[in-house]
């Protein structure tokens, strides 16, 4: 077994899913599958290669800290689950 | 000829003489949804209204005369992942089912800037994850060539919208495959370009290292046209390259001699659908005929493509696919405290695949198992591109199946999901060296279904892609061929 039901658990809190019962059993079975696929890559000898994050040859792209776009307030909050005023409004964070 | 039916190219001319108008053009392609959007299922979102609204203003444009974009009056379809002020925009995800986006992307707004007209968003598998369509928590798209089958994916809305006459031409995104494979299931032409060569700002994430946007084309001359439209650095994408965009469309002469088409002796693997196999060697013929030279070449890690693809494009996605919490926009699910609404809310907006990737994602880069696993597939990355540098100095392009089968039936792999990702093994390597590709129709199976080879280029190199590609199309007439849906 390459991942049990209760390390499934741990990830589903890590991630912040709500897995069902069931849901918690097939993907123990799924993952188990993908991830046995996965253990070809020990095949390799990787000790001596860098790691790709990127493919092209990027640095930082650097820009002026301007505003170049209007504020639209009413725009972005026409898209809100909850609002109060000009505030999107979330649950209770604090007691 | 009904109007729907033709190319960029071809109205493009009929416009400008004003032949045609783009009202005309524009009606004759929802005149056409109309007819067949019941058993395809390409759309989730039209825009007719606004669609003639910008077919008008490009017939004044037109009658004004002096504008010289290809794309003017052009009916052009969009994968609902690509953020369009003021419509619906959803990736086809329960979790951004109300989602209307208060500005456009920037290849939406170089589409409108060179007076094409939107004609709606078309269905995709939810975040772009998947190679069917099937993955859609609100439509169930159809082959155009045999509605028992998918249109592949995940841009199959778009791939089925084209090769359907539902649209001129459309755009996808592509991060293993998903602009090429449905290209090929759907019988049509579809191009990733090279990784920073297309702004992705407005285009909704999936895995940042690998996603790129490109055209679904009925034809190659279409194809340059659209990308030559979109192409070009973007201050707002900050992986977008200031490389200047060399015009596409003028290499298109058929011109092919003493190009060199490289054969990678693994992508010709067991278990590959016969007539795919046989489809792509006499493709290869006919670009010998044409004057190209063919040497084999070797990719020798392209067997762990897929096992690295699916470590780091599951951890991407788990990171870009946080931001879905319930709080700023889209869905939110009554519960009673902040952790519980986190919870809930994921739980019930997303689907069963996005959820297997969140949680392959989050596993592979969790501690303990970072090194094993992510830090693992980057390594192999870095071998599967060298593979490709080696490859290319022996070559100008190189030649493959685009998907070892044809469209498989609705249904036939959604219980497997490995066996799902596998039909992306052609396809994802290209995306993990950064490379553009290009799927282009090559012949049809003993069902009669459309068969698509692939086209890889060396970095920035999309204009040699595509001189092979239409040198290929001019000599054969699989792209005019026409599905009845």
């Amino acid at each position: 077994m390459k991942i049990t039901r209760e390390e499934v658990q741990r990830v589903a809190l890590l991630a912040r899913l709500q897995l069902s019962p069931e849901e918690e059993n097939q993907l123990t079975e799924q993952l188990d599958k993908i991830l046995d696929y996965m253990e070809k890559l020990k095949q390799l000898d990787t000790e001596k290669v860098e790691p790709l994050a990127h493919v092209v040859d990027i640095v930082n792209a650097f820009r002026q800290d301007r505003v170049v776009n209007e504020p639209q307030p009413e725009k972005l909050l026409a898209n809100a689950p909850a609002r109060e005023k000009t505030f999107l409004k979330v649950p209770k964070i604090i007691e | 000829m009904s109007l729907h039916t033709s190319t960029i190219h071809e109205l493009n001319a009929k416009l400008k003489k004003r032949e045609i108008s783009s009202v005309e053009l524009t009606e004759s392609v929802f005149a056409r949804i109309s007819a067949v959007e019941e058993r395809l299922h390409s759309y989730i979102t039209l825009c007719r209204e606004s669609g003639l609204k910008e077919a008008r203003r490009a017939d004044e444009r037109l009658k004004s005369g002096g504008d010289n974009s290809p794309l003017l009056g052009i009916p052009i379809a969009l994968k609902d992942i690509f953020v369009t002020e003021g419509v619906l925009t959803t990736c086809s995800s329960k979790i951004l089912g109300n989602f209307i986006p208060p500005y456009d992307g920037t290849a939406v707004k170089k589409l409108k800037a060179s007076g094409a007209v939107i004609v709606g968003k078309t269905n995709m598998d939810e975040f772009a994850m998947g190679s069917s369509t099937e993955n859609s928590a609100f439509a169930l798209t159809r082959n155009p060539w045999n509605v028992e089958r998918v249109p592949g994916g995940s841009s199959g809305g778009s791939a089925a919208a084209v090769a359907a006459d539902e649209c001129i031409a459309a755009l996808g995104t592509d991060t293993g495959g998903s602009i090429r494979q449905p290209a090929a299931c759907c019988g049509i032409v579809g191009l990733k370009p090279t990784y920073g060569r297309v702004s992705r700002f407005g285009v909704i994430a999936f895995a940042s290292s690998l996603d790129q946007v490109g055209p679904m084309t009925k034809d190659t001359m279409d194809c340059a046209l659209l990308l030559e439209a979109i192409a070009g650095h973007d201050a707002a994408d900050s992986t977008s390259v200031p490389a200047p965009v060399p015009p596409y469309t003028t290499g298109l002469d058929g011109n092919v001699k003493g190009l060199k088409a490289g054969i990678p002796k693994e992508y010709f693997i067991p278990g590959m659908q016969r007539d795919v196999e046989q489809a792509v060697k006499d493709a290869i013929r006919t670009l010998e005929k044409n004057g190209m030279e063919v040497v084999e070449v070797s990719l020798p890690h392209a067997e762990y493509a897929v096992a690295v693809y699916y470590i780091i494009a599951t951890a991407e996605a788990s990171s870009n696919l946080a931001r879905y919490d319930g709080m700023k926009y889209g869905y939110r699910a009554l519960a009673k405290d902040l952790a519980e609404t986190y919870f809930k809310t994921r739980q019930e907006g997303f689907g069963a695949e996005v959820k297997r990737r969140i949680m392959l994602g989050t596993y592979v880069l969790s501690a303990g198992y970072y090194d094993a696993y992510y830090l693992k597939a980057q390594k192999v990355r870095a071998l599967i591109k060298r593979d490709f540098e080696e490859a290319f100095k022996q070559c100008d392009v190189i030649v493959t199946p685009t998907s070892p089968t044809t469209a498989f039936k609705v249904g036939e792999k959604t219980a497997d999901p490995l066996e799902m990702y596998l039909s992306d093994i052609f396809t994802i390597s290209v995306n993990l060296a950064g490379l553009p590709g290009l799927s282009l129709p090559c012949g049809f199976d003993a069902k009669n279904m459309p068969i698509g080879m692939q086209i890889i280029g060396k970095h920035f190199d999309e204009a040699s892609m595509l001189r092979v590609a239409h040198a290929y199309e001019q000599s054969t007439e699989w792209h005019r061929m026409k599905p009845k849906p």
